[in-house]
Formats: structure tokens, sequence, C-alpha cells
């Protein structure tokens, strides 16, 4: 192995990793406040007002957009940039097209958010921008991938560490699924709408494989990167086990691709279709649980941490949701568990518990590690980070127990039958039975919204605690040198 | 040029593709735990994110 010594801000492009840290709570901020709103739409109607602007249909994207890629995007933007310089030891290939996915991509996600409010969209979930936006992204991309592959080769490690597999297949697979879940033909040059290249059951199956696949390679594999990097350095120990995590690297790289058909159970999709991706589903929770306990057990011999440091609570709180969601995951997958779950909240709560529990939360975490280091200063309030913990998870439990309830109440409702064989419940009825759970869930968002607004302040003083130290240091320096 | 036609059927190809990937995968499996020599230097990999540590480099005095 080669050791280099840290010069900073010389060695490192840090300036695109802080701009990146800094959307990623912007929109941490603006994506949950989206989401709180289309749930209370839910649990309180007027909120709707009547217009098509406020609809929880155009509303509902935004949300997902502005959370998925402008938080959790530009959070793996921000510390895949660090990761890759620090672990091979180089600085990025070229600051211009660093600077160019950074632009590029906070006017994707806003053009995105603008064309779903004015009524533009693909009807693809999670890929709901239309063809011109869709072009930029491909743009963007593309740029990411040679700016992070040329950073690999120019390494001063001859190893490539194994988070950077991660953040590797995320880029290379997120490049496949986006391409051909969006081939489609615009209506005409100067409009935005556009018609798939894929009809009916293929339509549906090309995008449930970019769906899961989005959720396995954007969602999880991306974020594991993250975890690889910052559990360990976090905690001040290496990770448990190097070879596990090569194990878990290629398992989820093998199978992740063949799961998305079990969201079209007892549909038009050929049986074995579904079935082979159901029987991958449950294969999958063997490595994912091998990574969960990879980083957990990092933590081996120093489990006080877990009391006295927020932000390791942060990480391992996002291990243990990652191992719970990717449980109950293949457990959904399963036709019988499916034919009670689908179309119902549960759905919504298992998302939610994997995008709330694991992704938020291991982001959270990584950016609490990142951003003093990266403005050379300390947390400027703990006390709000333990606050933001602790709203963050009771939000959490709250969200997901609502889903469950309410989900499951809304599958038994359907299914019901009367004596003589007719539904015993109408939909209207099986709505109305939703609407506490469609409170709590609300009130879990807002405790949810309120830890990450916290955080969003708390990380605003750290900057500019860390802004005015540095000054104070050139000053001093200055007036030493004028002494001297 | 027929026995291109072999591949064309996905009764043929599916476990084909199947075998293939379960024995890449056995062999990767196989090479991260098979020799003590090369288990002792994939481990050693682990301490990379803190070879270029040099935190606290400001004065806070």
């Amino acid at each position: 192995m080669a050791v280099t010594t840290y010069s900073g801000a010389e060695q490192y492009n840090f300036d695109i990793v802080k701009k990146f840290a800094v959307m990623s709570l912007v929109w941490a901020v603006v994506g949950m406040f989206v989401g709180v709103y289309i749930a209370s739409e839910l649990a309180w109607p007027f909120l709707n007002f009547d217009s098509p602007y406020f609809s929880f249909g155009r509303f509902r994207p935004v949300h997902t957009s502005a959370v998925i890629f402008g938080f959790g995007g530009s959070a793996l933007f921000a510390t895949s940039y660090y990761v890759v310089q620090r672990t091979c030891q180089t600085r990025l290939i070229s600051d211009g097209m660093a600077s160019f996915t950074f632009w590029g991509w906070q006017t994707i996600i806003v053009t995105a958010a603008l064309s779903y409010v004015m009524g533009y969209s693909q009807g693809r979930e999670y890929a709901e921008m239309e063809w011109p936006i869709d072009i930029l992204i491909e743009v963007v991309w593309v740029t990411y991938l040679i700016l992070f592959v040329g950073t690999i080769m120019r390494r001063k490690q001859p190893h490539i560490y194994v988070a950077n597999w991660f953040y590797l297949s995320f880029i290379l697979a997120t490049a496949l699924l986006h391409t051909f879940n969006n081939l489609s033909m615009p209506v005409d040059l100067f409009s935005m709408k556009s018609y798939s290249l894929f009809s009916g059951t293929q339509d549906a199956m090309t995008q449930w494989w970019y769906g899961h696949n989005a959720v396995g390679f954007f969602l999880t594999a991306a974020f594991l990167g993250m975890m690889y990097y910052f559990v360990p350095k976090q905690a001040g120990r290496p990770i448990y086990s190097y070879r596990l995590s090569i194990v878990h690297f290629w398992a989820l790289s093998f199978m992740y691709m063949w799961v998305g058909g079990h969201h079209l159970h007892w549909t038009a999709l050929p049986d074995w279709t579904s079935s082979l991706a159901a029987a991958f589903s449950i294969l999958l929770l063997m490595p994912s649980w091998g990574g969960m306990i990879n980083g957990i057990m990092t933590l081996s011999g120093a489990w006080d941490k877990l009391r006295t440091d927020p932000v390791m609570r942060f990480m391992i709180v996002a291990l243990s949701f990652y191992g719970m969601s990717t449980f109950e995951g293949p457990m959904m997958s399963l036709k019988e568990v499916n034919a009670l779950s689908h179309y119902t909240d549960w759905t919504v709560g298992h998302v939610h518990s994997g995008a709330l529990g694991w992704v938020a939360m291991i982001s959270f975490g990584s950016l609490y590690h990142m951003i003093p280091k990266l403005w050379d200063t300390k947390i400027y309030s703990r006390k709000l980070v333990e606050w933001h913990f602790w709203l963050a998870t009771i939000g959490i439990v709250l969200y997901i127990v609502a889903m469950w309830i309410s989900g499951i109440t809304q599958g038994l409702m359907w299914r019901a039958f009367d004596e003589f064989g007719n539904l015993q419940y109408s939909f209207a009825e099986s709505v109305a039975a939703m609407m506490p759970f469609y409170a709590m869930r609300a009130i879990g968002g807002m405790f949810f919204l309120t830890g990450a607004t916290l955080m969003a302040v708390n990380m605003y003083m750290t900057i500019r605690q860390g802004k005015r130290e540095n000054a104070a240091l050139e000053a001093k320096l200055a007036a030493k040198m004028a002494h001297a | 040029m027929e026995w291109l036609m072999w591949f064309s059927k996905p009764e043929n190809t599916k476990p084909l593709a199947l075998i293939i990937f379960f024995v890449t995968f056995i062999g990767i499996v196989i090479y991260v735990y098979g020799s003590k020599k090369r288990s002792k230097r994939l481990e050693s990999y682990r301490d990379i994110p803190f070879l270029d540590d040099q935190e606290g480099t400001k004065d806070k005095q």
C-alpha cells in the first residue's frame, strides 16, 4: 500500500464536495417539506385547494425527485468525490467537469420539479422527467462516469478501496437503467411530450427493471459505498472484514438485476418471470445481511461509542434499518404476502423504512462526519445532533407503524367477502378507515422534517464557525509575519 | 452458423447464464477465502481510509 501525506485543499478538489454537501441539505429540507405536505393532503384534503398545481399527483414526483435525486443524489456526488480522492490519494481529473456535474445536476432537479408542477410527466415511477431533461441527465451522468473512472485510473494507491467499487457500480448501473428505461419518441422536436418505445407488459417490465434497480444501485449500492468509508472513519477502526465486503459487493451485483419482476406479481407478466424475481429477492437477503453485519461489527470492541457519539448512532441505526428493510422486502416479494401487501400502504411504509431509515440516516451520519472536516472545524452543537437523532428515529417509527397498520387493513378490507360472496367493503370505506393512520404518518414526517431542519441549521452554523476560525487564523498568521 | 440458433432459445440460454454466473461467483468466493496469504493481503486493504489522515491541522489557540 502506498502512503501519501495529506496536504488538504491543494491536493484535493474539496470545493466541489462542499457545494454538493450544502445542496444535499437544501434538497433534504425542500424535498421532505413537500413530502410532509402531500402526506398532509391525504389526511386533510382541503390542502389541495382545488388547484391542479397543489394536487398530490403533481407534488408527489416533486417530493420523490427532490429527496432521491436532490438530497440523495447530491449526497452521493459529494461523498463519492470525497471518498475517491482520499482513498486514491489523488485529485479529481478535471475541476471543470466536476463543476459541470454540479450545475447540470442542480438544473435537472429544478427543471424536473417545475415541469411536474406544470403537469409534464412521463408517468414512469422515479423517472417522471420528460425527454429533454432525460438527455441532460445522460450528459451529466456520462461526465460523472468519466470523471470518476479517470480519477481512479490516476490513483496513487495501487488497490482500489471497496467503497469505490460500490460507487462505480452505482454510476454504471444507473447509466444503463436510465438509458433503457427512457427510450422514447418525442411528439415533435419542440414538444415536451414523448411516448415510450415499449408498450404493454414489456413497458411495465422495463419500468420495474429500472424501478427496483434504482433502489438496488442508486439507493443501496451507492450508500453502501458511503457506509464502507464513513463507518470505519467515524468508528476510528477499519471495516470488520474486507473479504466479506468483496463477497457482499459481488453477490449484490450478481443478484440485484433479476428482482424487478417481483413488483408485477399477479399481472400479465409471465408467471415464471415474477417467480424467478421472488427467488432472487430471497437470495438477496444473504448478501444484504452480510453487509449489515460487516458494518455493525466494525464497532466490535467499541460499543461505548453508541452511547457517547450521536453521529455513530445515526450510522448504526441506518445499518439496522438496512437489515430490517432487506428482510421485509424479500418477505413482501413472496407471492402470497404480495397478494395482501401490493397496492396498499404497506409498500409505502416499506419504501420509507429503507429511504428514511437507511438512506437518509447513513447520509446524515456521513455528512455530520464530513462537513466539519471540509471546513476544518468541529460540529457547532452536538446537542442539536442528539435532538436530530431522536426526532428522526421517532419520526420513522411513527411513519412505518402507521403504514403497516394502514396497509394491512387496506389489504384485508379489499379481500373481505360477505356471506353472499360480494365484497364486504366499498373502496371509499377503506379510504375512510385510513384517515387516522394518514394523520399519524404526516406527524411522523413532521418529526423527520424538523430533525432535518435542525441539521441544516447546525451545519450552517458549523460552516460559519469554520470560516470565522480560518479568518482568525489567517489574521494571526499575517500579524506574526508583520512582526517578524 | 446454424449453431448460433441454439443461443436464440431462452430454454438454452437461461441455464447457461445460470451456470456461468454461479461458477463465476463460486470462483470469486474461492479466490477471496481460498488462500491464507491472499486473505492477509486483502485484509490489509482495510486500512486504506486511514492512510491520508492528518486531522486537526489548524491551531485553535
